[in-house]
């Protein structure tokens, strides 16, 4: 082997491949995303949540402020009376349709602020992608929150 | 920088989540009874693992793209890291941002000039419905100008969600022919439910 082949071959891919060596000591950045997460941030706002109180009963009581709040106009909300036979709410109202098109909706998080109970939450969960346009107008059905197990005595 | 990482856990149990996807490669192959099948899987496989997208970011949204195959997230693990810059050589547009009235017609000559067998991705609020921008300068939609294979909500969304939304595309390539509830729940498990 000649000297310019070194100098000019086998130098610069020694090099390179001496790059590649330390890198591999560092470590990695990749997220290997659907086997694991990352961390999301503590502020993230994705999607959109119906909590309730720990009685079950839902916080929403139908007043449409997040729907006036809302900038995207995505919010869609009925309201009804409640009954003592049929109760849903704490107060005199209750949302009886509850929609939101998630396509519209920029994740902008004046909802939940303008919402006097708390009880439109936007959470971590940002896996919303689907294959039709129809399929993202979430109902209440699924944006409520599953009623909770009987809470553990303290 | 150290890589942080949490476990799953979520909120909500509505919305169903990847089981067990990458294990094993394909559900398609796994599935098929006679040989006949498998061989017809292949090219499908083929495909929805070397994805090559095209540079279409129209605004904010392709900020997010761009970060989809930069390091962190590294779109390259699903075989589309090639973002090709001409329309002949890629497979999957996608739309990244809200698209003017203006640039309707040039989408779809873009979408065009594609080779068969192509597919679209609209990214974000505004290529999927107009998102706020429901005013006279944007087209309500990228589905009205070329057809949409796979919608992804967020203004923007974040990597892991475009990345999501390759994954879902990847699916349905793989389960071409199916309706589209068929195949969703062939690679969709249940999600764990966050117990407060």
């Amino acid at each position: 082997m000649s000297f310019e082949v070194f100098r000019d071959v086998a130098k610069p891919i020694l090099a390179g491949f001496g790059i590649t060596a330390r890198r591999l000591a560092k470590p990695k950045a990749t997220v290997q995303y659907p086997e694991e997460r990352r961390e999301q941030f503590p502020r993230t706002r994705w999607r959109h949540v119906l909590t309730r109180y720990d009685s079950g009963l839902e916080r929403c009581i139908g007043c449409s402020l997040c729907a006036g709040a809302c900038p995207a106009r995505c919010i869609y909300v009925e309201a009804a009376e409640n009954t003592d036979q049929e109760r849903y709410s704490p107060g005199e109202r209750y949302a009886v349709r509850y929609e939101i098109n998630m396509l519209r909706c920029i994740f902008c998080g004046y909802c939940q602020e303008a919402c006097p109970t708390g009880a439109i939450v936007l959470r971590k969960d940002f896996e919303l992608a689907n294959y039709e346009r129809e399929d993202f107008i979430y109902t209440k059905e699924m944006l409520l929150e599953a009623r909770r197990p009987e809470p553990a005595v303290h | 920088m150290p890589k942080r990482v949490e476990t799953l856990v979520l909120h909500d149990s509505s919305t169903p989540s990847f089981g067990d996807i990458q294990k094993g490669g394909s559900v398609v192959l796994a599935n098929s009874k006679t040989l006949g099948d498998l061989i017809a899987g292949v090219p499908a496989q083929a495909r929805a693992h070397a994805l090559w997208p095209l540079t279409f970011g129209l605004a904010c949204c392709a900020i997010e793209m761009m970060s989809t195959v930069a390091a962190r997230f590294d779109l390259a693990r699903f075989g589309s890291e090639a973002f090709r810059a001409t329309p002949r050589q890629a497979d999957v547009m996608i739309i990244a941002g809200r698209l003017s009235k203006k640039m309707a017609p040039v989408l779809r000559q873009i979408y065009d000039q594609m080779p068969e067998p192509k597919w679209v991705i609209s990214m974000g609020a505004c290529a999927s419905t107009g998102g706020v921008y429901n005013n006279y300068a944007i087209v309500q939609g990228a589905d009205q100008v070329v057809p949409v294979d796979v919608y992804v909500p967020g203004c923007p969304p974040s990597p892991d969600a475009l990345m999501y939304a390759i994954i879902k595309l990847q699916n349905k390539i793989k389960h071409q022919g199916l309706k589209p509830k068929q195949m969703a729940l062939l690679e969709l498990k249940p999600r764990e439910v966050e117990s407060v």
